[in-house]
């Protein structure tokens, strides 16, 4: 299926991308997977063109004196 | 003097108990006993801890009698998003993917301090899963219901935390805010909802959804509440890589202040429409209460939104990646496939995002050159119904979900701070304002609080009677 209104094919760049991602898309998933995809799009458009100085960096900023004690393995699975 | 529980604010409860007119535990059998009547209607809990909390009450009780002080929230019962570890618990996130985890090893910093305060944790709250929703229409603890009306959503993510304080099950609860998830269900459930400066409150010990844009907070029923939660709250934690290094700003003694001097205006174009009337009206009250007659244009507040967007889809969906990989099918259906889709978005996207970001930021940093506050609306529209597809908005048919987080996110984006308060509307649903500030403005933003409620204008009564579902 492709959404004429978008310049793309949404559904190639989903299924190419997921699988440059090794993230399998099961048929029950996917078209709610391209709905979403297709509204990110879209979303997307509306600051990706909106012209921005060079000197505009990211904005997180990395402090190397930073250290950071191992998270509780509480929250890996 | 007795206390009305129902009604007291936990500013109230605590001065009562150190003043021995109170047990902490009467306070804490209140509000298990409200939670045993009423949660069943609502669903705000996943876990009740109330044998924990009687035995921590009980020590309170010992250490007051004993002369000592707890702290300014002593005896006062409380309860957490159940995102935040609590020790002994498993935190789940809203999901069900995280039961299989082991039961946390401590509390996370913002309930250990609330302890320290005094402060008796009485239970979990229910949640959006992972946080990413604006309704906590959870489908594996199911929805969480607006006391105001069951058949209404909650907001999201923090439904259950919202819920709680407004249906006076507890006075004080925690959530988390990425996109709007404080100050949504704080304004859909008609209670005070702060989403402070991003970094300034430790995250340490609760689940992440974009670490970006992640902030923890209180919901109350008071501005004192608020601002006595947020003094106890701040505090430097080697434990959490964001949080800063800047020492505590005590709110509380500065409620008081007024308004004199500050500058207060009212943010207009992107956040003057595709809302509903009752919405836009509680702003321009809120207003003329304040003197507020300027307006200012946030820039490009709709670009914002969107790279909010990229970059939650994207830090969400990278810290999901391996349980999308190998049990999608263990994900809540509604936040399935948006982690799914995030995976897939080109990284250039993302920094292009974040570099949008620090240009909006600093075109906000020179709005509040000349403003101290802005005012804006929490939500479009008051509660819509639970399971609500769609709402129309200035005679657009749009998706309810996303489009309640319309006029919060752009805010957020940029860790600016920002309390909803709660306007009661005689006739219908509660509606909130967004008070805005520049970032570590928390005592200006409270200080007008302070000034709206003493004049009747914003107020988060209990809901005294849940009606029938």
């Amino acid at each position: 299926m492709t959404d004429e209104s978008l310049s793309i094919d949404i559904d190639r760049w989903v299924d190419q991308t997921a699988a440059v991602m090794d993230l399998p898309l099961s048929p029950d998933h996917r078209p709610g997977v391209v709905d979403n995809a297709s509204r990110i799009w879209a979303i997307a458009q509306l600051f990706l063109d909106f012209p921005l100085p060079e000197t505009i960096e990211p904005a997180p900023v990395f402090d190397p004196t930073l250290g950071h004690a191992s998270t509780t393995s509480s929250h890996s699975l | 003097m007795t206390l009305d529980l129902q009604q007291a604010d936990a500013v109230a409860i605590a001065q009562a108990v150190r003043a021995k007119d109170l047990k902490a535990t009467a306070a804490t059998e209140f509000a298990l006993s409200q939670i045993a009547a009423k949660d069943p209607s609502l669903n705000c809990f996943t876990t009740v801890l109330a044998e924990q909390a009687l035995i921590a009450a009980a020590q309170v009780d010992d250490a007051v009698q004993a002369g000592k002080d707890p702290g300014p929230l002593t005896g006062v019962p409380f309860a957490v998003k159940n995102l935040f570890d609590i020790q002994g618990v498993t935190t789940l996130a809203g999901s069900k993917i995280n039961r299989e985890l082991p039961p946390a090893r401590q509390d996370a910093t913002a309930i250990a301090k609330l302890k320290q305060a005094g402060a008796i944790l009485v239970g979990a709250l229910n949640m959006d899963e992972y946080a990413y929703g604006f309704v906590t229409e959870n489908s594996h603890y199911g929805p969480t219901h607006n006391p105001h009306d069951l058949n209404r959503t909650a907001g999201g993510s923090s439904g259950g935390s919202a819920a709680a304080v407004a249906a006076g099950l507890v006075p004080l609860t925690l959530g988390s805010d990425t996109n709007g998830s404080i100050r949504v269900p704080a304004a859909l459930c008609g209670v005070f909802g702060l989403k402070p400066t991003y970094g300034r409150l430790s995250r340490a010990g609760a689940f992440l959804f974009s670490s970006s844009l992640d902030h923890i907070g209180p919901f109350a029923r008071s501005v004192r509440d608020v601002a006595t939660i947020f003094d106890v709250l701040q505090g430097t934690d080697a434990r959490d890589p964001i949080c800063t290094l800047r020492p505590p700003d005590p709110c509380l003694p500065q409620l008081d202040r007024g308004t004199e001097g500050l500058n207060i205006a009212i943010a207009a174009e992107y956040f003057a429409h595709s809302a509903e009337p009752a919405v836009l009206q509680a702003v321009e009250q809120v207003a003329r209460a304040l003197g507020a007659t300027q307006h200012v244009t946030i820039p490009e507040a709709d670009r914002a939104r969107a790279a909010a967007y990229i970059i939650t889809a994207t830090e969400g969906s990278n810290l999901h990646l391996a349980n999308l990989k190998s049990r999608p099918q263990d994900f809540d259906p509604a936040t399935r496939d948006r982690f799914l889709a995030g995976a897939l978005i080109p990284g250039s996207w993302y920094v292009q995002a974040q570099r949008f970001r620090r240009w909006y930021g600093d075109r906000v940093q020179e709005l509040f050159q000349t403003v101290d506050l802005i005012l804006a609306p929490t939500t479009p529209c008051p509660a819509p119904q639970l399971g609500q597809e769609k709402m129309v908005l200035d005679g657009v048919e749009m998706l309810t979900r996303p489009n309640l987080g319309l006029f919060t996110q752009p805010l957020s984006f940029i860790g600016l701070p920002v309390l909803s308060v709660p306007v009661p509307q005689p006739q219908g649903l509660p509606v909130g304002v967004q008070i805005i500030a520049a970032p570590y403005g928390e005592a200006a933003i409270l200080r007008a609080a302070a000034t709206l409620e003493a004049q009747g204008m914003i107020a988060a009564p209990v809901v005294q009677s849940l009606p029938a579902s």
